[in-house]
């Protein structure tokens, strides 16, 4: 089990590498006018010699040599600026991860319960018309794009009731229940777009697990039928879900980009957005790389969880 | 010797067609509403093609004094904030959808099947670097991905459709990738190298025709995520630049204003896009269900 943490955590390094090959060779792959353009039409770069804009772009430096710099950067937490306000970009994402991280924590809570329940509800009533009708829903909510759900839920109670959710940001420190209440709905959205496969992928392993041989030999020794589904099959059936959920982290922080410019929440999905509309590049390469080690980290913790749902990766 | 003929010859071959024919209905029969799926695909396609037809007016000329009707039967849809004709807008979003959706699917198959196949078949050096490219478009949020491409191609409809199929061709070459290590394990592989077959050879004539089920199914299943992916891009206002009429950039925030007025702008772009995808979902289903068993509840 050890040897397996060790392994997975060095396989992190090359495609970090490779994640921030990507950013900087983005950089130079811009339009030559790209700069003229940005001097032009900033009026916040207005005093900015050319020279000194592509030096904070990383332009003036070669590749091999960006690279590097950019990696030790990244290894010290330094992203760099941005090339308007010269801020710091860790600090900007550590200004807006909060909202973000919040937003796809509880997104993440409905569409694991509401996929893994229903998926269990539809695999032990199965073909009955209570597995028809949450099957067609699910396979309707995977077809209707929660952009245009998130906008509904917006304009439609403003035409009936006069009403629309909240779009002024409550920061934490006016409280935390309301700071968690304006979450509520974009995150209901989000998580039922992720449940839909959630759940077809549960009902597909229940019924497999359910017709192993050992969940007929629970039931001849007696063990009750609840028993039996929750301790004995959900178990076993939920390790491919586990790992459903991993893939489907990189989908959960496509969605926040969405939701948070509906809901106007300022995370790093906003915030992204907005520098590429100003064409903030540095800002964008901090958001992409940090957005890829999310998405790498939870992957591993997903692989280490299998550790403790499936006791044979432990000795393995 | 009396013997007749034509006992001898082998019993007749059935046409090109009605073998085709034989085959479709043996699909309708065993997938139904793949084969319903099927069939109002065919129906979008032809609405794509004959969009100038059908189209009562243009989609992109502007008519301030007819600006927010409602449906009537003048303008079956309504109209927009510009009085554009909301009907002849969303007959010719399907034809960008389609074009977005299959040139992405082509494109990243195409680029999938080369890379994936070499990757696989080589192994080595090349299929490590290949595979850790893989795992870091996969750990990009496909949506920043595509955002950061677009905005150093600039948005158009051809960058959308390069965007979607550079990240499609890097996730699917893994799949493609894993059905070619399964095939190289083959005696027969050994066996054309062994009589000293090139490498070009082996990976044309006998690897690709046993991929190609695996690429097909994995094209149908991933058509309608390319659908989604351009109309949250067009939402967004980094996929296909306005005025071109996209399903997702009729329903984009800058119109939600108008929509408190006239909702049926999101209301029909909405029914559109959900009923192409939930085709696509059904029939891409269908088809890995007929051809490739295996996969089946990977989904």
């Amino acid at each position: 089990m050890r040897n397996y943490i060790v392994a997975r955590l060095l396989a992190i390094i090359p495609t970090t590498m490779v994640l921030i090959l990507f950013v900087v060779v983005l950089i130079r792959l811009l339009p030559g006018d790209a700069i003229d353009v940005l001097l032009e039409e900033q009026v916040r770069l207005d005093d900015v010699s050319r020279a000194e804009l592509e030096a904070r772009l990383g332009l003036d430096k070669s590749l091999p040599e960006e690279f590097v710099r950019y990696t030790l950067g990244t290894l010290r937490g330094d992203l760099g600026n941005s090339i308007f306000t010269e801020e710091s970009v860790t600090g900007l994402i550590r200004q807006r991860i909060g909202v973000t991280m919040t937003m796809g924590v509880m997104a993440l809570v409905v569409g694991a319960t509401t996929g893994v329940v229903i998926g269990i509800i539809s695999a032990v009533r199965r073909n009955s018309l209570l597995d028809y009708f949450l099957r067609s829903v699910s396979i309707a909510g995977l077809s209707i794009p929660n952009f245009a759900i998130a906008t509904a839920v917006i304009v439609f109670p403003t035409i009936w009731w006069k009403w629309s959710p909240p779009v002024i940001y409550t920061p934490p420190g006016d409280g935390i229940w309301p700071y968690i209440a304006q979450f509520f709905t974009p995150a209901i959205i989000l998580g039922l777009s992720l449940s839909a496969s959630l759940m077809r992928l549960t009902r597909t392993m229940m019924l497999e697990v359910l017709r192993q041989d050992y969940i007929t030999t629970a039931r001849s020794k007696g063990v009750g039928e609840g028993t039996v589904v929750m301790r004995h099959a959900l178990r076993n059936a939920l390790i491919p879900v586990v790992s459903l959920l991993g893939i489907q982290v990189a989908f959960l922080l496509s969605g926040t980009v969405i939701l948070e410019s509906i809901f106007s929440l300022p995370g790093l999905g906003r915030t992204l957005i907005g520098s590429l509309t100003a064409r903030d590049y540095p800002v964008v390469q901090g958001l992409t790389v940090v957005s890829g080690l999310l998405v790498i980290l939870v992957n591993l913790m997903v692989d280490v969880s299998y550790g403790v749902l499936d006791p044979r990766t432990r000795t393995e | 010797m009396a013997v007749a003929n034509d006992a001898v010859l082998p019993p007749r071959e059935p046409s090109l067609a009605a073998r085709w024919g034989t085959t479709l209905v043996r699909f309708a029969r065993r997938q139904p509403i793949g084969a319903f799926s099927a069939g109002v695909l065919v129906l979008l396609v032809f609405i794509a093609i004959f969009a100038d037809v059908i189209a009562p007016y243009s989609p992109t000329r502007n008519n301030v004094g007819e600006s927010l009707i409602s449906p009537s039967t003048n303008h079956f849809f309504g109209t927009d904030q510009f009085g554009r004709d909301l009907f002849s807008r969303v007959i010719h979003g399907a034809r960008i959808s389609l074009y977005v959706g299959l040139g992405a699917t082509f494109g990243a198959a195409a680029c999938a099947t080369i890379l994936g196949a070499v990757s696989g078949y080589l192994g080595g050096v090349f299929d490590y670097i290949v595979q850790r490219f893989v795992d870091a478009s996969q750990a990009l949020p496909p949506l920043v991905m595509l955002i950061a491409i677009l905005v150093v191609l600039e948005p158009s409809v051809t960058n959308v459709i390069i965007a979607l199929a550079a990240r499609g061709a890097l996730s699917l070459s893994r799949v493609v990738r894993g059905a070619v290590i399964g095939i190289r394990a083959f005696p027969f592989i050994d066996a054309a190298r062994a009589m000293g077959a090139s490498t070009p050879r082996i990976l044309l004539r006998h690897i690709l025709p046993n991929i190609f089920p695996v690429v097909v199914v994995l094209m149908s299943t991933s058509i309608g995520g390319y659908i989604v992916a351009e109309a949250s891009l067009s939402f967004l206002g980094f996929g296909v630049p306005p005025p071109t009429p996209s399903w997702g950039g009729i329903m984009s925030a800058e119109g939600r204003l108008y929509m408190i007025v006239q909702p049926w702008i999101l209301v029909f772009p909405t029914i559109a896009l959900s009923l192409v995808v939930y085709v696509m979902n059904m029939f891409g289903d269908a088809l890995r269900d007929e051809l490739d068993p295996r996969l089946r509840g990977s989904r």
